[in-house]
């Protein structure tokens, strides 16, 4: 970590961390990490410029950035409208902006996961709760990228092309 | 080769693009009839393959039923799946796409969530999609897809649809800016077909039945059941 202030341990853009990560405190990383980041009972947030390849255990998990693996939090989960997250997320409350992409397994769960490792497999004794997060304040999210070479999506008066037989 | 027929009252008028905060809330006989299938008391995989909806995952999740987000359409406009073909014309490679897609345990779900997909998938994608959707839905799963009919036009918007109530969708133009993987300032996506129902018919052949249901706003929502 290049700097901390007050609670918060920050790792900056150009850090790069391998290996496993843990601690007693908040945590931003707007850099790069690869392995395991536990912060039970503390919150992790994932900065725009942050990319995370790791299973993540924590009380909240904010995502602004990327993160690759599956994400474990005993509170919430906020996918912010710059995140682009790929994996499962176990949480008790999530809320998912409009513009954030979002590919994986949703679990809302009730027993607490704080004490749980990252690494550890999932909880079996999951049980449904509703998404605490009112839906006026929970937007609906949008996965559309940009396209690609191959003109999908491109929004110019092409003509469309002929119905094919399925 | 004339795809649509064009409203007198859109005729010599610039069609001005849905705000993608516009929303609308219309009954969904489709959803309708899927929700019997929701009701079981055993918790269910749902598999939603349209653009990321807090509202759906909200709304399974409240019914303790699994549920899975996969963006397909946003998935495909990833720039290493453009290919040339034999005829060096640029294609998408469908067999990457399956391999880092859809990737999941056969007869894996029993309901999937399609959207407006097909209508504005690439072609290329489009059957083998669907030939990957019957290999991971359950026997007996229900898979629901919405198709524009002529009438709604070449410009027809991509939306996004989020589930208020057990029959009722809210549907919201798709906004690719503001998008963080939008690097080329794209609005949205277009319409790369329109299928007539021989066609919808044809393309799920390998489902058990097919169901019709034809709503206000120029979609067909089609229920099929494998």
């Amino acid at each position: 970590m290049d700097s901390k202030t007050g609670d918060l341990a920050r790792v900056g853009r150009s850090v790069c961390i391998k290996g496993e990560l843990s601690g007693s405190e908040d945590l931003y990383v707007d850099g790069q990490v690869e392995g395991t980041l536990d912060l039970p009972g503390n919150g992790l947030t994932i900065g725009p410029n942050g990319h995370v390849h790791a299973n993540v255990n924590a009380k909240t998990v904010v995502v602004h950035g990327k993160i690759e693996g599956n994400i474990r939090s005993s509170d919430r989960t906020e996918l912010r409208k710059s995140a682009v997250a790929t994996g499962d997320i176990f949480t008790q409350r999530i809320s998912i902006e409009e513009g954030a992409f979002f590919k994986g397994r949703v679990e809302i769960q009730k027993a607490a996961l704080g004490t749980q490792s990252a690494s550890q497999p999932e909880n079996k004794f999951a049980q449904k709760l509703e998404v605490g997060t009112p839906a006026t304040q929970v937007p609906a999210a949008s996965t559309v990228t940009s396209a690609s070479s191959s003109g999908i999506g491109v929004p110019e008066k092409t003509p469309l092309t002929e119905i094919k037989k399925y | 080769m004339k795809l649509f027929r064009s409203s007198p009252s859109a005729e010599g008028q610039a069609r001005k693009p849905a705000q993608p905060t516009q929303k609308v809330t219309r009954r969904s006989s489709g959803l309708a009839e899927v929700g019997r299938v929701l009701k079981s008391e055993q918790p269910l995989s749902i598999l939603d393959i349209g653009a990321t909806s807090a509202a759906n995952i909200r709304y399974f999740t409240a019914m303790g039923h699994r549920i899975y987000s996969e963006d397909l359409l946003g998935a495909s406009t990833d720039p290493q799946l453009a290919i040339q073909d034999e005829e060096g014309k640029p294609t998408l490679d469908s067999k990457r796409f399956l391999a880092e897609n859809l990737v999941f345990n056969q007869a894996q779900f029993d309901v999937v969530l399609c959207w407006n997909l097909a209508d504005y998938l690439d072609e290329t994608l489009v059957k083998p999609v669907v030939g990957r959707l019957w290999s991971i839905l359950k026997p007996g799963g229900a898979l629901l897809a919405f198709f524009h009919t002529q009438e709604a036009g070449p410009d027809a918007i991509c939306s996004r649809y989020h589930i208020v109530t057990p029959d009722s969708l809210e549907i919201q133009a798709l906004d690719t800016q503001g998008d963080s993987r939008n690097s080329r300032g794209l609005t949205g996506f277009r319409l790369q077909r329109v299928f007539n129902n021989r066609h919808i018919e044809n393309l799920f052949r390998d489902f058990a039945s097919i169901k019709f249901f034809l709503s206000r706003d120029n979609i067909r929502e089609v229920l099929v059941i494998r």
